[in-house]
């Protein structure tokens, strides 16, 4: 994370946006790829998955934050931890309540919401050193941001792997589906793609700035 | 910075405030914990019920409601009851309360990991009437195909499972054998590409089969009236 801001920072729309694009936890910080990777074989499991984590990191950020004069700097880790887990099993227990299904297709992943890194790294650097309603904003966007990013892979992965998006034929019956996109490798591919495509359209809006520049300079 | 260099130049923290918070939290953890936990018990439960009926009436065409018993060599009881020694059935009746056949559990390891699934056996054509695949991580695409593939789940339409004639085992092992290479009624015939995941099926319903049928046959008698003795 290349912007940690430690002074006070006032709420603005880009303490929201900033989870969104700017630091977009999966485009730009490469963080918590695991689940990015492992889930989003369909839309449905991406869904899921990105709202379980956007809940989690609100949920944890706000305790955190409102709890960040009170807990000693040796045991901060452990203590986010806690809260991070309990946050965990709550969502595990509700996503059990809501489908079975959908707790089966999670799988393990649920759980391992507790190791990723996306927010932790939002507790420790974020919410551990703000006020609670900028760590929270903040922590929507990131969540949002997380879940946008998911959604990306869910959908290119299920349209191509199954033909469908959501369980809806989307593609004639002839469409033969790419199996490897809903497998592991698939995974891979598409992410590699949309940072191929993020970091084309970021290195066109600096040319695009830098030229901008130039022809300022030359006073034309 | 090291935590040596660290301790030096802040003042240290007591002891008890870190003790404070930690427990605080640990506490406070556990009681949110206990709250939801207890919220969603019921409706989780309920969802495993419903889901359980649902794979039932898959596996055995025509039930109108379910009993649960726990099977075993030592006998059938009425599920529910402590230390009962066995494998849980679930005798399926239908609207005239006739029993229409018993839906059990098997797992096999597959693929990628064990695959569990519920299956009916009726005790009228002493055969397997359908089944219905509950957990499984198999290749999607190629190992997942035993769930839905429509040829493969023909086989299980009326697999012959009949015992032998001392009725304690079955007459003939119930086999996967090479895709379109099925002969005799209680060969499953396996799809290609998903070979390994289809021998499982074979394997699980021939295991489960020979301990469980020739017990559903003794105790057919406690099974139709719905009351385990």
């Amino acid at each position: 994370m290349s912007v940690l801001p430690n002074k006070q920072e006032k709420v603005t729309l880009d303490t929201f946006m900033r989870g969104l694009w700017e630091e977009n936890p999966v485009f730009v910080m490469l963080l918590g790829l695991c689940p990015v990777l492992a889930v989003t074989n369909s839309t449905m499991n991406a869904i899921a998955m990105g709202l379980a984590t956007l809940f989690v990191l609100v949920a944890s950020s706000t305790l955190v934050s409102l709890l960040r004069k009170m807990i000693p700097k040796q045991v901060r880790i452990a203590t986010y931890i806690i809260i991070i887990a309990t946050f965990v099993t709550i969502v595990d227990y509700v996503i059990q309540a809501i489908s079975l299904d959908l707790y089966n297709a999670l799988g393990a992943f649920i759980q391992l919401i507790v190791a990723n890194c996306v927010i932790l790294g939002r507790a420790e650097a974020y919410a551990s050193k703000q006020k609670v309603g900028v760590s929270v904003i903040n922590a929507i966007g990131m969540g949002t941001g997380f879940t946008i990013a998911l959604l990306c892979l869910g959908t290119v992965r299920e349209l191509l792997g199954a033909g469908t998006i959501l369980g809806v034929q989307i593609f004639s019956s002839n469409f033969e589906p790419w199996v490897v996109m809903i497998l592991p490798p698939g995974g891979f591919f598409v992410l590699g793609a949309w940072l191929l495509l993020f970091d084309y359209l970021k290195q066109r809006k600096e040319q695009k700035l830098l030229n901008a520049e130039g022809a300022v300079a030359n006073g034309s | 910075m090291s935590s040596a260099e660290q301790s030096q130049i802040q003042p240290q923290t007591p002891s008890f405030a870190m003790l404070r918070t930690l427990g605080g939290i640990a506490m406070l953890s556990g009681l949110l914990v206990v709250l939801v936990f207890q919220y969603t018990q019921p409706i989780i439960e309920e969802n495993k019920r419903i889901a359980i009926e649902q794979a039932v009436s898959r596996v055995i065409p025509g039930v109108v409601s379910k009993k649960d018993f726990i099977l075993g060599p030592d006998g059938l009881f009425d599920a529910g009851g402590k230390d009962l020694k066995g494998e849980k059935v679930y005798a399926a009746y239908d609207a005239k309360g006739e029993l229409k056949g018993v839906a059990l559990e098997a797992a096999a390891t597959g693929y990628q990991d064990v695959i569990r699934i519920l299956y009916g056996y009726n005790q009228d054509c002493q055969c397997v009437t359908g089944i219905k695949v509950l957990k499984m991580a198999e290749t999607p695409g190629l190992g997942d195909k035993i769930a839905f593939d429509p040829d493969f789940l023909k086989n299980f339409e009326a697999l012959d499972a009949r015992l032998n004639e001392a009725k304690n085992a079955l007459e003939n092992t119930i086999v996967t054998v090479k895709h379109g290479t099925k002969r005799e009624q209680w060969e499953i015939d396996s799809i290609s590409g998903a070979t390994i995941s289809s021998k499982a099926i074979g394997r699980m319903i021939n295991d489960s089969g020979q301990r469980m049928f020739p017990l559903i046959i003794k105790h057919l008698d406690e099974l139709r009236a719905g009351q385990a003795n």
